[in-house]
């Protein structure tokens, strides 16, 4: 090999890395949960069940639009039919996962996460990556990114729904008003971190604020600015929160649809 | 003699030897006038000792407080400077220092602002109005930063306009000039080597500006880089030219004393300017026993004031800690002798007791960073450890106010710190920085002005023979003991230490006078190995050399200078005295090659300058004959 | 109290060279440029290292130290074992010219063609009104020393030799958002040259450049972030350019 660091004229070094800490530790733990969460979720979306126990929907069925769904579960009503490919139904929660899945591979905290871990360029800072070519993101498909914007808003209105689900959850199994149960707190820490997670997003960032030349202009727009950046420096944080929480809403749910075990109410 | 080694040839307008703050403005200004410029520097473009000014830039542009004018400036940098200044240029930097700033402020820096969107000002030791535009405590970095896109957005210009980015104007990174090159009495360019390869360069040139900076590396405890090897003063001595007030040094009070490793690096003023006090080991806030008699009105005599006067400016007195430089690097040193020193052998700077470690972090962001990543102290938790420090020399090229052009070499000028005479005997914080620009354009100009009058001047071959002599010397057995260079520069540091440092007396400085002969016999038998390709071992034989005739001048006007003025303490002279305030100290090099110092006479101050003091002011600086003779007298 | 290291420090030139060992004396609170001197000093009069001001502030000393790129004058010792190996290189990302100094050249290559600040045309010095919360952002980004730690750790150059040409790197990327946030410049396409001239795309964020950079810039959330943010406003987002062309 005779380019990057083995480039003629570089410093002769027959080693990739002369790292002497565990840098391949935090690929191996992205790749690792990351991984987890796929196969948890392939797994749930396949086995189209156990999503809904009322008031409880589980945020990966939600807004479940399919006439497929359940009965009770869809709150928007069900404007998609059921599709079949190759003689198998289309499981509902694929047209939702469609979004968060979009908003979360082009969202540039976890561009970071699987550039590194994943895709190796590079595995971790100055550790030559294994690629003998890079155009990065200059290019289709990659330059796709540039569209993370449109996932954000479209991330928005889920956001909303699933809020939406959060608040219909502080009802009890015969869909009364005002009872709280542990579902509910799940479901309202679920949309929580979401919303934690949209609001640290650097599109967001730039769209309330950032894009500004003249903050003195524009006051309160240097607040919002100010807040988000604030929230920001911790998106990170919230992108792994919000993905470990959503696939332990379901999870709760599941549990609780299955009649594994009860949704205990407080009153 | 032939010369074995490669050599290149450059030709050009005028050629700039530094890129600091005065050497870039310079160059930007001889370029605007149309000259072939060059610009040379050691180390890599951008990092020269600029880069490491902290506190911020003086110029009275009354953005804080509208009082503000040139005179005020004028007055605070003559009295700064106990009246040695040449009266000429601390005027002509107090009018034009504004400009400067504003037109760095075109060029895209980015200064700290005011509420109302105006350039920010602090205060700053001798400043009596908040008076320095500053980045934080990154000011030098911008102004290097923003000089150095400057040069780069006039080289896009010739792009575009010649197809060349480097017609006109180029840099030469990584070069170290070692001698200026004369043909019919008359400069005709420089000659050196590529720091790189060990290759000769020679660049012709009829005009040439010195703009090298400092010469902190001759003293062992310093806050300057390893660049201020006092290369400019030796150049200009051995062309020919004149060295003035070079016993002047300005040793800055509160440098790091702990680990060695960074003993001298600097702790900025404004770490005092926001509020830090200093102690001694009983824990004793000593300044208040140090206010010298001219400052008795203006500092306060209690800590009750003291503490008073940063809420209140206006009806209390600066707390003793601000006191120039020059005092309380003294008192620090008075205090350590007397057995009152910290464990390190300094004192105690603290503000742990006196902010909230938010705002420490908030104000002093990089002093934070320093001592937690280089002492593992915490300052918000912990006094620091300072001593004073080497830290800038006010002597140096003696030099025409208004064209820099440097005394006895037509076609030589200089600006920066290397040039003497603007500050006199003490130097203000901040006033360096401003007068950079003033004197880096000024010298521009005057050398366009020069090369536009006198045309060119061929490089002779004899003199580049000279020249290359001298370069391969160190290669050369001597015919002594071969000298490791890096140890005889560790042992001329100590000298000037321990001889001819922050205090001095006439035993110490003769004795250092012999030291450094001893020493410059001993550099003909300095020995390098290796090669020439990047070898800093010979890069150091050749800047020793420079040290040397430096600090044969500095203990050379400090043995004749018989009183303490600013950055010359004489232990065994220690009060001022008005008729050494009529003489500057001229150090030149004999025809032989030894060091000569002899007295002139300061130039006087007209009238109208004379006017802008009280009588009782200029009475504490001037002799009884000079005050009788003032015509038209001051109000 | 002074204690013996062990000390592995590339030598050579662009043709040839290799680690060689050496051992020496390292004292209390010492840094890793401290002890190279003293190798300078006592063993290898010739070995060739760059720096300055021996303070983090000029961006000279940068160099790899158990392959992480750092400056020299702000590693401590103490901050490795007592029996550990040091290993020294020079910047793998560049050429190197002797030891452990590099031509970092494409550096400056790159900041000639940034397009310089450009005040309006009327405005005269002295005129500028600038907001404090407004000259912030670029205020950041110019605490940048130039070490190039950035430049040598990012894998599009690193990795790729051949991308040299088309790319210009964190620095000076960030330094096209720094003008681009400047409350005054008026130069209008910027954006549309990082993205086409300076090759904004092939950065994928993978932020080493914020990992290494001594002045703790958040190169990589504050300015190409950001950036790429704007480049989208221009180049892909039809949404935005219909609303500013209306305005207009
Ligand atoms: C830590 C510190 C903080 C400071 N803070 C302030 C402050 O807040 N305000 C203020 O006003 N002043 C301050 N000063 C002082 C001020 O920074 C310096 O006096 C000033 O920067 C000197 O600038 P200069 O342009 O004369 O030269 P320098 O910036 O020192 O540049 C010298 C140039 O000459 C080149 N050179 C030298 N010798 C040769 C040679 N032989 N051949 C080729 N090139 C050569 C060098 O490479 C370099 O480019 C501070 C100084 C220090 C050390
Ligand atoms: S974030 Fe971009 S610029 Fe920074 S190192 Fe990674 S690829 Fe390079
Ligand atoms: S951005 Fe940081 S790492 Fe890059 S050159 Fe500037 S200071 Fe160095
Ligand atoms: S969601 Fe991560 S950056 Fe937008
Ligand atoms: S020597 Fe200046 S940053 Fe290390």
């Amino acid at each position: 090999m005779s380019t990057g660091v083995f480039s003629p004229g570089r410093a002769k070094l027959s080693q990739k890395t002369l790292r002497k800490d565990k840098w391949w530790l935090q690929p191996l733990v992205t790749v690792a949960v990351l991984l987890s969460f796929i196969v948890y979720t392939t797994f749930r979306v396949f086995e189209n069940a156990y999503y809904y126990a009322a008031p409880l929907i589980s945020p990966f069925y939600s807004p479940c639009l399919s006439k497929s769904c359940v009965e009770g579960s869809s709150l928007l009503g069900a404007p998609i039919g059921i599709v079949r490919i190759l003689g198998m139904t289309l499981p509902p929660a694929i047209w939702i996962l469609v979004f968060p899945l979009g908003f979360r591979m082009t969202c540039y905290y976890y561009r970071k996460a699987y550039y590194r871990s994943f895709w190796m360029s590079p595995p971790a800072c100055a550790v030559a990556e294994p690629h003998a070519k890079y155009s990065g993101e200059t290019k289709p498909p990659l330059i796709v990114s540039n569209g993370h914007r449109w996932f954000f808003f479209a991330g928005l209105i889920f956001n909303l729904i699933l809020t939406a689900d959060a608040i219909l959850s502080f009802r009890n199994e015969k869909l009364q008003w005002g009872h709280v149960s542990v579902g509910t707190f799940v479901l309202v820490a679920n949309a929580t971190a979401l919303w934690l997670y949209s609001f640290s997003c650097h599109t967001c960032r730039h769209t309330i604020g950032g894009r500004l030349k003249h903050f003195s202009k524009h006051p309160v727009r240097y607040k919002a600015w100010t807040a988000v950046s604030r929230l920001n420096t911790k998106h990170q944080n919230f992108a792994w929160i919000s993905l470990i929480i959503v696939a332990l809403t379901d999870f709760y749910v599941l549990l609780v649809a299955s009649h594994t075990i009860h949704n205990y109410y407080l009153f | 003699m032939s010369n074995p080694v490669n050599m290149e040839r450059f030709k050009y307008d005028v050629v700039i030897i530094g890129a600091g703050g005065a050497g870039l403005r310079a160059a930007v200004e001889a370029r605007e006038a149309g000259l072939r410029t060059a610009i040379i520097c050691k180390s890599l473009f951008g990092k020269a000792h600029t880069v490491m000014a902290e506190g911020g830039m003086a110029a009275s542009m009354g953005n804080v407080n509208s009082n503000d004018n040139w005179q005020v400036h004028f007055r605070d940098t003559m009295r700064g400077g106990k009246f040695l200044n040449h009266y000429r240029m601390a005027e002509l930097h107090a009018k034009e220092a504004p400009d400067r700033v504003w037109e760095l402020e075109m060029w895209g820096a980015l200064f700290d602002r005011t509420k109302e969107g105006k350039i920010s000002q602090r205060n700053f030791g001798g400043h009596e109005y908040p008076r320095l535009a500053h980045v934080g405590d990154r000011t030098g970095l911008e102004m290097i930063r923003t000089m150095q896109q400057r040069i780069v957005a006039l080289q896009q210009k010739d792009e575009k306009e010649f197809g060349d980015a480097q017609r006109y104007l180029k840099v030469f990174a990584e070069i170290t000039i070692t001698d200026i090159l004369k043909d019919n009495g008359k400069v005709s360019g420089v000659y050196g080597y590529r720091r790189e390869t060990g290759e000769e360069v020679v660049f012709e040139a009829p005009a040439v500006v010195l703009a090298t900076g400092g010469i902190g590396k001759t003293f062992k405890v310093t806050s300057n880089s390893w660049e201020g090897t006092g290369d400019g003063h030796a150049l200009a001595l051995r062309a020919g030219s004149k060295l003035k007030d070079m016993e002047f040094v300005q040793f800055h009070p509160t440098g790091m004393v702990w680990p060695p490793s960074v003993r001298g690096l600097l702790v900025t003023e404004s770490v005092r300017g926001d509020g830090g006090v200093l102690t001694n080991s009983e824990g004793k806030r000593f300044m208040f026993d140090y206010i010298p008699e001219v400052f008795k009105e203006k500092y306060a005599d209690n800590e009750a004031e003291a503490d008073r006067w940063y809420t209140d400016q206006t009806n209390n007195r600066r707390p003793p800690e601000l006191l120039p430089r020059d005092e309380v690097a003294r008192a620090i040193n008075s205090e350590v002798k007397a057995g009152r020193g910290s464990e390190h052998g300094g004192v105690y700077l603290d503000v742990s007791k006196r902010l909230p470690a938010d705002v420490i972090r908030k104000k002093l962001p990089s002093m934070y960073h320093q001592f937690k990543e280089l002492a593992n102290v915490d300052i918000t938790q912990t006094p620091m450890e300072v001593g004073p420090t080497c830290h800038y020399v006010m002597g140096g090229i003696s030099v025409d106010p208004d064209t820099a052009a440097a005394e006895g070499v037509p076609g030589l000028f200089a600006a920066g710190e290397v040039a003497a005479g603007m500050h006199g005997s003490n130097r203000l914080g901040g006033n360096s920085l401003s007068d950079l620009l003033v004197f880096g354009r000024r010298a521009g100009m005057g050398a366009a002005a020069y090369v536009k009058a006198n045309g060119e001047n061929p490089v002779s071959k004899d003199s580049i023979d000279k020249a290359a002599a001298r370069i391969a010397a160190p290669f050369k057995a001597g015919e002594g003991p071969a000298q490791n260079p890096y140890l005889l520069h560790a042992e001329l540091q100590q000298v000037t230490n321990d001889l001819v440092g922050i205090i001095r007396t006439e035993k110490e400085l003769a004795a250092a006078k012999e030291k450094i002969k001893d020493f410059q016999e001993k550099l003909k038998d300095v020995q390098v190995t290796g090669e020439r390709f990047f070898n800093p071992a010979f890069h150091i034989a050749l800047d020793l050399e420079n040290m040397l005739l430096v600090a044969g001048c500095i203990a050379g006007a400090g043995l004749i200078r018989e009183e303490s003025r600013g950055g010359h303490t004489r232990d065994d002279y220690p009060k001022m005295d008005p008729n050494w305030r009529l003489v500057n100290l001229h150090c030149s090099l004999t025809d032989s090659g030894e060091i000569k110092v002899e007295k002139v006479k300061l130039p006087d101050m007209p009238n109208e300058l004379l006017n802008l003091f009280e009588k009782d002011e200029l009475s504490k600086y001037m002799t009884e004959p000079e005050l009788v003779n003032m015509k038209g007298g001051s109000h | 109290m002074a204690r013996k290291i062990n000390l592995k420090i590339w030598r050579g030139t662009s043709k040839d060279g290799g680690l060689q060992d050496v051992t020496v004396d390292a004292n209390e609170g010492e840094v890793v440029l401290d002890v190279i001197h003293r190798v300078q000093a006592t063993q290898m009069n010739d070995l060739a290292v760059r720096w300055n001001c021996k303070a983090g502030k000029c961006g000279s000393c940068s160099m790899e130290i158990n392959g992480k790129p750092r400056l020299a004058c702000m590693t401590q010792m103490a901050n490795f074992a007592e029996d550990e190996t040091i290993t020294i290189t020079p910047l793998r990302a560049f050429p190197v010219i002797k030891d452990l100094v590099t031509d970092v050249s494409y550096n400056y290559e790159k900041a000639l063609k940034v397009p310089a600040f450009q005040p309006p045309a009327d405005m005269k010095p002295g005129e500028p009104r600038m907001q404090q919360v407004d000259v912030e952002r670029s205020q950041e980004f110019r605490k940048c020393i130039e070490c190039f730690l950035c430049q040598n750790v990012c894998h599009v150059i690193r990795d790729h030799e051949e991308n040299k040409e088309a790319y210009s790197g964190p620095r000076f990327l960030m330094r096209m958002a720094e003008l681009d946030m400047h409350p005054l410049d008026t130069v209008k396409n910027r954006k549309e040259m990082a993205q086409d001239e300076h090759g904004l795309g092939f950065c994928n964020i993978t932020k080493c450049c914020t990992e290494v950079c001594p002045e703790h810039i958040h190169i990589t959330d504050n300015a190409l972030i950001p950036l790429k943010e704007r480049v989208v406003d221009v180049k892909f987002d039809p949404l935005v350019r219909l609303s500013s062309k209306l305005r207009k």
